[in-house]
């Protein structure tokens, strides 16, 4: 059993799998479940500032899509921050953290962009004894059509100046919750990062619609006849998450900036995706909502036997290992040269690759009558397609062409020297090596 | 058990009276909407899929499995009616697993091929529960077309010619129209008076009148039907059944399998059907496993199914062999009847076993046999028929006989397996020949 115990900007915890500011962490029932069930920290459902009680709809609050045996793949939300008074909340946390010590609570926070009113609810917070505050910059629906949330992620000086004003308040650390419903994802992480923030995390939730009722001709989830667009979420945004993760681990002037990965984590193999590329940590929510607090087991016995069969004896070993292999296009070896491979014995004759490459791609795929399908080097460009929808695990590979080899397609010799886009003589702007 | 399970001889009421409903249910319980969506989910939407090419009809079927993933049951019925008019009979009794899901690709990677059969009946039960008849008519040409025989060839063509705007005389020999899929094929198989309400909804295509009851050589000469119609479609089917040439066949008990089925599918109340204790059926193909199968359920002690070959040249497919172990039928291979005997009815059956080339090894047995089902072929019985290639009326092409304007197709027609789906196929390629041969393409 690895070491699993995590440290994220100065956040210590038995792993790291904590649970995203969400409806899982709104109560002390359901957070005591949680770390009951092995969560390793918890991101406190957003407090908002004291008054009268947010307001949610009565309707659905949720949407879905679904694959073929109702596996949910995707959910959104028009749920509002905590709709319970603020002292409630802080009354729970307070008695949380006293009985879980050694596990993780932050407060995720959401107040009208004025000094007063973040300096009056970190002093509040203050109290709980929670170990950090999350910023919540992401939401995009609702609290967004008030100047908060997403408005505010949206406006990379207000995420500096709100930043800075809770770093002048309060010594807790100060993780800045990021909006994907962005041009550049750098752009409010530097500004996080210029107003002081201890770590960022990502991604909150994307602006979305799940479906359209075709009988009332009206967006799901649906209230009274109307719909409003969602924050979406749960593994159908996982990519999204990782590139913007990654756009950030790897950006020169974001250098040491934690990270916190959010964004469709499922199982421990999605963790360790988001850690190496150089998330510290992890939050999850649309899994435990769609399965229950148990899933982090599997997530706790999946990592720690990964971290064994690398020998790693620390998380830190797994975050920022991909980063250095995060490039751009420009970069990329234009002498690497691979050929779809199909193994005979794996094909099932489908006829999917077939297709795929046939009406949609450069006809680089043979059938003969009894479907032998094979590839046609002359022809293939390793798009990779075929791979991407042939049914059978590891029937189709894309080889690499050792130098030395004729491509058959373009009739060149493969190099074995590293050559890219930057040098090309097809590059107006190349700037050949001499 | 109950008291008149061991009763000997030939018996009605064996069982208890909920035991004939339980015994008798849907053999294949349907697809409910999620369990189509699951299952149709499966359907890789091969490229010229190899499930296609395996259907006699040619049925588009990723299509019409995609068509119900999304949502349309109603237009994945759409395809498969429009290749395959008694889509619903045939998605229930096809040896699927020896056509489309044998050929399925997810058959060679997993052993577990999409269920086919299944969504296509969860596809054709929507529609027909709808009582949506999708298809409409043509124009008339004023032509005039006589299909005798309503099995399944037969009604496949009529409908077929229907819709091309002729109109359509329907002969059959019996009072009720649907051949085999009304006499024939597991009661099972085709719950719920399935095979006449499918006919009731194929003739809603209209242009199709009815004439039952009449039979070709009897009621009706080939030589009258050519001479009032433009053209002629023979479907009827094989009447007779192939004798086991041995002595006092004429036993009270020794019965043809076939009239047992039909008996059976008529029978208003399956306790007043009498069966025997113990039952033989002779023959290894659908029809012997069906009259096997059938006698099981029904309540007889003892069934056991004698085929002279090995199980391998068995027609009935491997599905239907477990099926019928499955119900406690015996199956026994390379033996051949040689004796009845009995004083008077049947008592006991003789066999010889016999070697894989059918020469018999002199090593003999005896079965106990109140009742003796002879499933060993059927042949043609009617007369004034068109020329023959063996047994069967011959054929050209889609159909075509030795008279000209006669065409034929399904059990009575030469080359083909005798499976429902082929008799369809038959009869609606015969249609379109008669069609073109009718009203040709300028």
């Amino acid at each position: 059993m690895a070491d699993l115990s995590s440290n994220f900007a100065g956040i210590k915890s038995p792993n790291p799998f904590w649970l995203a500011s969400a409806p899982p962490t709104d109560k002390e029932y359901n957070v005591r479940r949680a770390f009951d069930a092995g969560w390793g920290g918890v991101v406190w459902k957003t407090l908002g500032e004291d008054g009268p009680p947010i307001v949610n709809v009565n309707g659905p609050r949720y949407g879905a899509i679904w694959g073929a045996d109702r596996r949910l793949l995707g959910l959104n939300n028009i749920e509002l921050i905590t709709d319970r008074p603020l002292q409630v909340n802080l009354d729970e946390m307070t008695r949380v953290k006293k009985d879980y010590p050694d596990r993780a609570l932050v407060a995720s926070l959401m107040v009208p962009v004025d000094e007063d009113s973040w300096k009056s609810i970190l002093d509040r917070v203050l109290e709980t004894g929670c170990d950090g505050v999350e910023l919540n910059f992401g939401c995009p629906h609702g609290m967004s059509e008030r100047g908060m949330g997403s408005a505010v992620g949206q406006v990379p000086d207000y995420v500096q100046q709100v930043t800075e004003w809770c770093k002048k308040h309060s010594n807790l650390p100060v993780i800045v919750k990021l909006t994907p419903n962005i041009t550049d994802i750098r752009k409010p992480a530097q500004a996080a990062h210029d107003g002081g923030a201890d770590a960022v995390s990502l991604i909150n939730t994307i602006n979305s619609i799940t479906s359209v009722n075709l009988d009332s001709f009206a967006p799901e989830p649906t209230i009274d006849g109307k719909g409003a667009h969602g924050g979406y979420c749960g593994p159908a945004v996982k990519p999204i998450a990782l590139n913007m993760v990654a756009e950030i681990a790897r950006s020169p002037s974001l250098q040491g900036l934690p990270i916190s990965g959010i964004g469709g984590i499922t199982t421990w193999r999605d963790a360790a995706e988001f850690m190496s590329l150089g998330a510290g940590n992890v939050q999850v929510c649309t899994a435990a909502m769609t399965y229950g607090f148990k899933i982090v087991q599997e997530m706790i016995s999946g990592l720690s036997q990964y971290m064994d069969e690398k020998a790693f004896t620390s998380v830190d070993e797994i975050v920022g290992r991909a980063v250095p292999n995060c490039s751009d296009w420009q970069h990329l070896n234009l002498n690497y040269v691979t050929k779809a491979r199909i193994d005979q014995d794996l094909c099932i004759k489908c006829g999917r690759c077939y297709a795929a490459c046939e009406d949609t791609s450069h006809q680089a795929i043979s059938m003969t009558p009894d479907r032998v399908f094979d590839v046609i080097d002359a022809e293939c460009v390793a798009c990779n397609l075929c791979v991407n929808v042939c049914p059978v695990e590891g029937c189709i590979t894309m080889e690499e062409l050792a130098p030395g080899v004729v491509d058959e397609r373009t009739g060149k010799t493969v190099e074995k020297e590293y050559v890219n886009w930057t040098t090309h003589p097809n590059n107006p702007g190349s700037c050949a090596a001499e | 058990m109950t008291d008149n399970t061991l009763i000997p001889g030939v018996k009605s009421g064996r069982l208890a009276p909920q035991e004939y409903a339980e015994n008798f249910a849907d053999l294949h319980p349907p697809l409910d909407a999620h369990e189509a969506l699951v299952a149709a989910d499966r359907c890789y939407f091969c490229y010229d899929a190899p499930c296609i090419t395996a259907c006699p009809t040619d049925i588009d079927i990723p299509l019409f499995i995609r068509q119900i993933a999304t949502g349309t049951p109603e237009a994945a019925a759409e395809t498969i009616l429009s290749q395959n008019i008694l889509g619903g009979m045939c998605a229930r009794v096809c040896p699927t697993e020896t056509l489309c899901e044998e050929a399925c690709v997810r058959e060679a990677a997993e052993g577990k091929p999409v269920l086919i059969g299944q969504l296509q009946r969860y596809a054709t039960d929507t529609i027909m529960e709808k009582a949506v008849h999708p298809f409409s008519r043509a124009d008339a040409t004023g032509k005039r077309v006589a299909v005798v025989g309503a099995g399944p060839a037969g009604l496949a063509c009529a409908h077929r010619l229907a819709m091309h705007g002729h109109d359509v005389t329907l002969y059959d020999a019996r009072s009720k129209l649907g051949g085999l899929n009304e006499f024939g094929i597991a009661a099972y198989k085709t719950i719920d008076s399935f095979a006449e309400r499918e006919v009731d909804w194929l003739l809603q295509i209209g242009g199709i009148s009815v004439k039952a009851g009449q039979k070709l050589g009897q009621d009706v000469s080939l030589e009258h039907l050519k001479s009032d119609f433009d053209a002629v479609f023979l479907g009827v089917g094989l009447g007779g059944v192939n004798a086991l040439g041995l002595d006092h066949e004429d036993k009270e008990g020794v019965e043809d399998a076939v009239n047992f089925i039909s008996g059976l599918r008529q029978a208003k109340d399956l306790s007043n059907l009498p069966i025997g204790r113990d039952v033989v059926v002779i023959g290894g193909g659908m029809t012997a496993i069906d009259a096997a199968v059938q006698a099981k359920l029904l309540g007889a002690l003892n069934v056991t199914l004698v085929y002279r070959r090995g199980r391998d040249r068995m027609n009935a497919s491997r599905f239907e062999q477990d099926l019928a172990a499955s119900k406690g039928v015996r199956i026994i291979t390379n033996a051949s009847p040689i004796a009845l005997h009995g004083n008077g009815a049947v008592r006991e059956i003789e066999f010889e076993y016999t070697n894989d080339d059918l020469t018999p090894t002199g090593q003999t047995f005896r079965l106990a046999a109140d009742q003796v089902f002879k499933a060993i072929g059927q042949t043609l019985s009617d007369d004034d028929l068109p020329d023959l290639d063996g047994r069967k009326i011959a054929v050209t092409g889609p159909g075509r006989t030795s008279v000209p304007g006669v065409w034929a197709g399904g059990d009575c027609a030469a080359g083909g397996d005798d499976l429902t789906v082929i008799a369809v196929a038959e009869g609606r390629d015969a249609a379109e020949d008669i069609h073109a041969t009718l009203v040709p393409r300028t």
